[in-house]
This record gives C-alpha cells, sequence and structure tokens, in this order.
C-alpha cells in the first residue's frame, strides 16, 4: 500500500490543512529539495511547510534522509537542487552562519558541544561579547540567566560547568538554550529523546510545548511512534529521501505510521514463549572497572546469566555500561572482582581466550571501531576471528574456498543483502553490516552472546530481524546478556532487567515485573 | 584540562623563579664562590640560557597556533630555516644600507617568508586534503633544499641586532642585566607568549580558536567560519615560527649556515607538547631546555674532570627526552588535532 494516497485521501496533504488558526504563512518552505551524495540520492524532491506555533514531527527510520534534509535547512550541506524559504524569503546558505542569521536554530543527533570548555562558553561561542576587543563574560551570563530565568526552572543550568562533566540529559539543554539564545525562531531537534529516559522526554516535550506557544516553530525528528503522538501538531513521513505522507496524531496510529515508515506492516513486538533458564552461564562477582582517566566506571557489580535468559541492562549513556561490557569481553582490564565464565575464571583473559576458547560472541557498541574492517570484503569480515583455524586455513595459508562457502551460508541465513560477497563491507547500509556481525558472532553453540546496542542505528526491518535471532539464541539455551540504551528493546527482548546507574546495578528484577516508568526511575538513579 | 594548563604554567614559573633566586644567591651570598654553583646560576650560564630558549619560544608559539587550531605542525623546523634564509638573503642584499634599515628589511622578510610557509601548510592541508604530517614534512624538505642550493658561502652579512637596554629597569641589579638588556626579537618573544596566551583565554578569536581545535563541527553549526580561522592561524604561526629562525641570523649569529636550525623546530614541538599547548607552559618547557643546552655549554668550557665529554652532550637530549616522555599521558592534544574538518560527511 503506498501512504501517500492514503494521506490524500483523508485529506491531510499539507496544502490542504485548514485547521490551524492565525497563522496562514508558513514561516519555513521547502520546495523541490534533492540532495546527492556519491552514489545515494539522500533527498528527493522535498517539499515541506512549517507554520509558526507548532511542532512538526518527522518521521522517517534511520537512513531515510531526515537528518539530511536538516543538515540542508541549517546550512551544513547545500542542495543538490531546490530551494528553502524563510519567511517568504528565499535563503541563500551557504554555511550555518546563513541559517543562524535568518533563525534557523538546530539541535544535532550528536550535541555539537565542545567538551573541554564551560557551558557559557558554548553558548556563546559564535555569538559573544566583547568590549574593546575583550571578552565579556558577565554581561553574556546576564543574558544567559535572563533567557534561562523565562522558562521558570525548565531551562536552568550552571553556566560555569564544564560539558565533560555533565548528564546527556543537562547537555540537551545546553543546546536548547544555545538555540534560543541564537534568537531561533526555527528550532530544529534531531532525535533529541534518545539519551533521555522517560521522565526526561516528558518534560522536554512541555518545554517544547511552552515553545510553541510563544510562537516557535519547531521540527522534532525521531523514529518514535510513541512521541510523534505524544507532542507533535502534525507528522510528515519521510522514506527513502521522499515525502511519503502527512498526517496528525488524531488521525492516526502506531501501526499506521509504521507502515508509512517502513512501507509494509512491520511487526511492532517480538513474539517470544517464556524461557527456561537453567545454570549460570557467567558469573560477576564484586567486579570493578576503572575508564581510561582512572574514574570509577563500573564499581563492585555483581550478577549472574543463566542459559537460556536474556538479562538486559538498561541504563542512560555514560554510566558504565561500555565499560562493564569491556571488561567482560578481555578489552578492557579489571580493576577487582571476578569474571567466571562457564564455571572457569576469566577475570584477566585476553579477548581471544575469551571469544574463541571460551565461545562468547560479542556484538560490540560500536561496530565500526570494534566489529568489522571496513575496507575488508563481506567473506573476510565474516571469517576475522576464525581466519586461523580449520577449515578456513590450512598450512599457515587460507582456504579462500572455504571462507566463500561458509560467507554464502552466513549471508543467506542471516539475509546479508550484498552485490557479491567480494564487496567491500564499508559500502553496504548500515543494517546489512550489522546483521553481518551479528551473523559472525552468533555461532551455533556457542555458550554466551554478549550484545551491545544490537540494533542501534539500522532500518526497522533489520531491527525485528537481529530481535528474532536473539531471541532464537536464547531459546536454544544460550545466555544473552544484552545492553542497551534503548528501553524499548530491553522490555522487548529481556526476561530479566537490570539498570546501570553510576557504576552500580541497580533494580535487577524479571521482567514481568518492571515497566516503562519504573525503568525510567531507575535510570535517573531513584530506586523505587 | 584547566588543572594540566595550571600545572605547566606553574612549572614556568617556578622553574624561572628558581633561575633568578639561583641568579641573586651568586651575586650577593658567599655562594660566588663556590666553582658548580657559579656555573649553575652564574650571569653567563644564565644569559646563554634565555639565548637559547627564545628560538624555541617563537618557533613553539607558531607551533601552538597551528595546533590549537587543529591542524599538526611538525614542520616548524622548515618554518624556521626558511625565516632564517629569507632574513640573510635580505640582509646580505642591503649590506650597503644602514645597519637599521637594512635588519628592519630581515625582520620583514623573516616574516612575510615565515607566513608563506604557514600559508602553504594550510593549502596543502585544507584545500588540498595532504597528510598533515607529510605536509609538514615536506615544508622542512622544501626550506632545506632551497637554502642549500641558493645558498653561497662566500657571501657575508654585516651586522646583527644590539641590546636595547629598557631604561631604568635595565639599571636593576641581576634582573635588569638578564632580562631587559637584550636585542629587540627577544623582547617580542616574551611579549607574544603573554599576548598569546592572553588572547587564547579572553578574546573572541581566542575562544573561537579553542573551539576548532576541539571540535570544529561544533564551531561550524555555530556559526564560526572554521577553515577561515584555520588559514589566519595557520599563516600567523607561519609568521612567529619564521621569526624565531630569523632570531638566529638577526640577533644571535648575525650569519647564516646551511642547517642552521638544527633540530630546533623539533624541540619547539616538544616544547609545545610539554607546555600542554599552552604558551605559558611552551615558555617553561623552552626555558628548560635552552637551560639544559647552557648547562651543558658550561661543563665542557669547564672541562669537568669527574664527567665524560660525550655525557655531557647527552644533557639537552636527555633532558627533552624525559621532559616529554614523564608527561605522556598528562597532557591532552586539542581534540580534533590531525582531522581535517569536512563539513560535508553523512553524519
Amino acid at each position: 500500500m503506498n501512504a501517500a494516497p492514503l494521506a490524500e485521501q483523508i485529506g491531510l496533504r499539507h496544502q490542504s490543512a485548514g485547521n490551524r488558526r492565525n497563522m496562514p504563512y508558513p514561516v519555513l518552505e521547502v520546495r523541490g529539495v534533492t540532495k546527492h551524495f556519491p552514489g545515494v540520492v539522500a533527498n528527493r524532491n522535498i517539499d515541506l511547510d512549517l507554520f509558526p506555533g507548532e511542532i512538526l514531527a518527522v518521521l522517517g527510520e534511520n537512513g531515510a534522509g531526515k537528518s539530511t534534509l536538516m543538515n540542508i535547512i541549517c546550512g551544513l550541506h547545500p542542495p543538490t537542487s531546490g530551494s528553502i524559504r524563510v519567511g517568504g524569503r528565499r535563503l541563500e546558505c551557504r554555511s550555518p552562519r546563513d541559517a543562524i542569521a535568518a533563525g534557523i536554530a538546530m539541535v544535532h543527533q550528536h550535541f555539537q558541544l565542545v567538551s573541554s570548555m564551560t557551558v557559557l562558553e558554548n553558548i556563546v561561542l559564535g555569538a559573544e561579547t566583547t568590549r574593546r576587543g575583550i571578552l565579556d563574560p558577565a554581561t553574556d551570563e546576564r543574558g544567559v540567566d535572563e533567557l534561562c530565568r523565562r522558562f521558570g526552572g525548565q531551562l536552568d543550568i550552571n553556566p560555569q560547568a564544564v560539558i565533560d562533566d555533565l548528564p546527556m540529559a543537562m547537555r540537551l539543554r545546553v543546546e536548547i538554550v544555545k538555540a534560543l539564545y541564537r534568537g531561533a525562531r526555527i528550532l530544529i531537534l534531531d532525535e533529541p529523546t534518545a539519551v533521555l529516559t522517560p521522565q526526561e522526554t516528558g518534560s522536554l516535550f512541555q518545554l517544547l510545548r511552552g515553545l510553541r506557544n510563544q510562537g516557535t516553530a519547531i521540527i522534532f525528528i525521531t523514529h518514535k511512534l510513541r512521541e510523534v503522538l505524544d507532542v507533535a501538531d502534525r507528522i510528515a513521513v519521510l522514506r527513502q529521501g521522499e515525502v511519503v505522507g502527512h498526517t496528525r496524531p488524531g488521525a492516526t496510529t502506531e501501526q499506521a505510521m509504521a507502515t508509512m515508515m517502513v512501507g509494509r506492516a512491520p511487526s511492532l513486538t517480538v513474539p517470544k514463549v517464556p524461557g527456561v533458564p537453567g545454570p549460570p552461564m557467567l558469573q560477576v562477582d564484586n567486579l570493578t572497572v576503572h575508564r581510561n582517566d582512572g574514574t570509577t566506571a563500573v564499581d563492585r557489580i555483581s550478577f549472574e546469566v543463566h542459559q537460556g535468559e536474556i538479562l538486559g541492562l538498561a541504563g542512560g549513556q555514560d554510566n558504565g555500561q561500555t565499560e562493564l561490557i569491556g571488561a567482560l569481553t578481555g578489552l578492557r582490564p579489571v580493576s577487582s572482582g571476578t569474571v567466571r565464565l562457564n564455571g572457569h575464571d576469566t577475570t584477566h583473559a585476553s579477548a581471544r581466550r575469551i571469544g574463541r576458547e571460551g565461545g562468547t560472541g560479542h556484538i560490540p557498541e560500536d561496530r565500526h571501531t570494534h566489529g568489522m574492517v571496513e575496507g575488508f570484503s563481506v567473506a573476510q569480515n565474516l571469517v576475522l576471528n576464525l581466519c586461523n583455524r580449520p577449515p578456513f586455513t590450512r598450512w599457515g595459508l587460507l582456504r579462500l574456498e572455504a571462507i566463500r562457502a561458509h560467507a554464502r551460508r552466513k549471508a543467506a541465513a542471516f539475509d546479508i543483502r550484498a552485490t557479491s560477497l567480494e564487496q567491500p563491507l564499508g559500502s553496504l547500509s548500515a543494517g546489512n553490516q550489522q546483521k553481518l556481525v551479528v551473523a559472525r558472532e552468533m555461532r551455533d553453540g556457542l555458550p554466551l552472546l554478549i550484545a551491545s546496542q544490537p540494533t542501534r542505528g539500522v532500518d526497522v526491518g533489520s531491527v525485528e530481524f537481529i530481535h528474532h535471532q536473539i531471541v532464537q539464541q536464547r531459546n536454544a539455551g544460550q545466555a544473552v546478556l544484552l545492553a542497551s540504551y534503548d528501553l524499548d528493546e530491553i522490555l522487548a527482548l529481556a526476561d530479566r532487567i537490570a539498570v546501570m546507574f553510576k557504576g552500580r546495578l541497580i533494580g535487577l528484577s524479571p521482567a514481568a515485573q518492571v515497566d516503562r516508568n519504573r525503568l525510567g526511575l531507575l535510570m535517573a538513579g531513584i530506586p523505587a | 584540562m584547566a588543572v594540566v594548563t595550571q600545572s605547566t604554567a606553574r612549572f614556568a614559573a617556578g622553574l624561572s623563579l628558581l633561575l633568578l633566586a639561583g641568579a641573586f644567591l651568586v651575586e650577593y651570598a658567599p655562594f660566588a664562590d663556590i666553582q658548580p654553583i657559579r656555573m649553575l646560576f652564574g650571569e653567563n650560564v644564565l644569559n646563554f640560557a634565555l639565548r637559547a630558549a627564545v628560538p624555541l619560544i617563537l618557533g613553539a608559539l607558531g607551533g601552538i597556533l597551528c595546533e590549537r587550531s587543529g591542524i599538526v605542525n611538525i614542520g616548524i623546523e622548515g618554518m624556521m630555516l626558511a625565516g632564517a634564509f629569507a632574513a640573510f638573503v635580505a640582509k646580505n642584499a642591503t649590506n650597503h644600507w644602514a645597519l637599521g634599515p637594512s635588519l628592519l628589511l630581515g625582520t620583514c622578510a623573516t616574516l612575510l617568508t615565515g607566513a608563506a610557509m604557514g600559508l602553504l601548510h594550510a593549502l596543502f592541508c585544507l584545500r588540498f586534503g595532504m597528510d598533515q604530517i607529510i605536509s609538514g614534512a615536506s615544508l622542512i624538505l622544501l626550506s632545506m633544499g632551497i637554502s642549500a642550493t641558493f645558498f653561497d658561502e662566500n657571501t657575508v652579512a654585516v651586522g646583527k641586532l644590539a641590546p636595547w637596554p629598557v631604561p631604568l629597569l635595565s639599571a636593576w641589579p641581576v634582573i635588569g642585566p638578564l632580562l631587559f638588556h637584550k636585542p629587540p626579537i627577544t623582547y617580542v618573544a616574551l611579549l607574544a607568549v603573554a599576548v598569546v596566551g592572553f588572547a587564547l583565554a579572553h578574546t573572541r578569536w581566542g575562544l573561537r580558536t579553542r573551539a576548532i581545535g576541539e571540535h570544529p563541527r561544533a564551531a561550524d553549526t555555530a556559526g564560526v567560519a572554521v577553515l577561515r580561522l584555520q588559514y589566519l592561524n595557520t599563516t600567523l604561526g607561519g609568521a612567529l615560527a619564521g621569526l624565531g629562525g630569523g632570531y638566529l641570523v638577526l640577533e644571535a649569529v648575525g650569519q647564516f649556515q646551511e642547517g642552521m636550525i638544527a633540530g630546533r623546530g623539533f624541540i619547539a614541538l616538544a616544547a609545545v607538547i610539554f607546555g600542554n599547548w599552552h604558551p605559558v607552559g611552551a615558555l617553561g618547557a623552552s626555558l628548560l631546555f635552552g637551560y639544559a643546552q647552557a648547562v651543558h655549554n658550561e661543563l665542557l668550557l669547564a672541562q669537568a674532570p669527574f664527567l665524560p665529554r660525550h655525557f655531557v652532550s647527552m644533557i639537552p637530549y636527555v633532558v627533552t627526552v624525559i621532559a616529554v616522555a614523564g608527561l605522556a599521558g598528562r597532557v591532552r592534544a586539542p581534540g580534533s588535532l590531525g582531522q581535517p574538518y569536512l563539513r560535508e560527511t553523512e553524519a
């Protein structure tokens, strides 16, 4: 089913939307914008209107072209063709500076803050007050204070704090203040909720509604359907670089939006039968791990993962998940405590011993750093961890035929779509790259799978597939440790759930006993 | 970051105070007759230390301007050599002029040539996307080649910059002759440390420079013209490094010799790192390296019987290695150092 005609049928093409009060002229008009990157069309002939005093949700999968479109609007990328008008005047945007001057500010998905500088320095950067050539931080600080006071506590920040020391929610606040300080009339937020707990998301929405009521036009980008229904006034859906439909929260459902987004009806839940946990496979006792700078990342943590169960590890970024997984997989030294894998002490074992001999599959948090070699072929990447043992090697020489045969089998089983197995992995889509990493790390009969952010940045189809595979491994008796910042993923997959907060493990309990709200509180460090 | 910066500044202040205190002891206390103390803190050795430090200070400042903007500069040596050779050529061509204008022309030539080398580095790295290490190395080879080809050993430049005593201050005991009875480029170098240090911390230019060196994309999205600032700073840095080389010809020696920079550009780079990319820190490091050189000189002159000559000759290098290696992990380079900023990449 094509979604665009559907939207037309229910009368929601933006041209015909007539229920807006006092806002006849769009503040932002995007007309026929097309953007080519070498080998890809990221945006194709996009039309979009934004009116003052509304929140427009732009919905789409990873790779649908949302961020590219916003980068064009905020002046980072010049469009290949098409035009953008702000307040009726054509915007000749050669750099973000021009967009800022036109009243457009964007909060990027990866915060654009200089982490070694203070909050105030970041806010005023590019718009500093000087007196006789010397910076005048006192005046700047008064300006920022005044701005923040207007929002009655919702935007409270400490201007002297260094960004590095701030939690993600606070950094988002700094980004928003930075945008407002430049006098933004059009505020673009690119997936701002990815790093927030449900409670923090709630207060962000409150703030956005307040801004909207004061006349700011807001574009809110996300792929989370629930949030769209919650906060948006109007919804535009992007798929494969094109606008495929417009709708309103009252006139649609999550299922309908998902269908528009993906182009077919995806299943939003993972089919799962109750598991049969066996004896403990991974036993972690009193584990402490330090960061590179010597601070404590993991603080005396103990837990077990049993055969046939998925232990979900939730928590915000920078709370020690990364370091914990690093220690468990041998990538980071353990400071104290013990790790036992299948009864054997692997506390100080190398990554090679844990992975290959111990039989731990590891889907790393950042596939580009720890999961793949971009320049290597699909076939080579699939044997990265096996290439020095039979049947892939004999007398120290690789056996290319065996490697190719292995690749053909894995590619078929894991739906890795490549034009050729000799294609460099870097040229595949994110979803296919991730499926390859998953395929390599899920060998039959391995006792333990450690999956960290297994579906970050991949399309809905691949998410479905990967989730399915993880559940299958668990059904086959494997122990699975699943670390994710995505609460929905944890709730969909895990049998037991724990939250990491500032290096401690809190609230470990069966999945049936926790809900989003409780998890959100735990992620904020509030034990229920 | 702030703490480390403070510690390098403290080091610089501590070292300077130590040396000055030593100088006073030699001057006034009964220690004056004790040979080793005279050797370590006498007027000779301290003057020599400052003389050896000036080119390092200027070279390091050039490196700092460049690297705080995110561009690696291993080509300080080449910028200094080009500056030195340009000074020599200009001065030699005007041997028949009065000394003052001739030296002034030499100074202008050294600044402009250094700036041109900086601009070239920026063009290589930013416009043509060359690897920044390779570009730096090519600057060194370029200036080595040009100076070797065109240098005529029979030409002799006449005269060099004389000390300009600062009125009143130069009459102070001990401090006067050490600090206020110097030729002009020495003053320029010391002032430049203060100016660059202040400007980095307290001006719009400084804030933006720090931002582009740490996170150019953040600066760009905030409306800072990243490339323009990188070009500007690399060019300014080249001019300062060039002056560091010109100092040798115009103020220290009065002549040019092939390969006369003799690794000072690399020691200046070590000073950048040791000084944690901060001007005051680099000043401290340069003084330390200059002082090691001076002590080495004194020991050689005194023909100290207790140390073999070869070990004495190792002192400056050993100090450099220990200083830089001892700091490994304690200093922090600008966040985006060496990564060219490309606005148009996805994500």
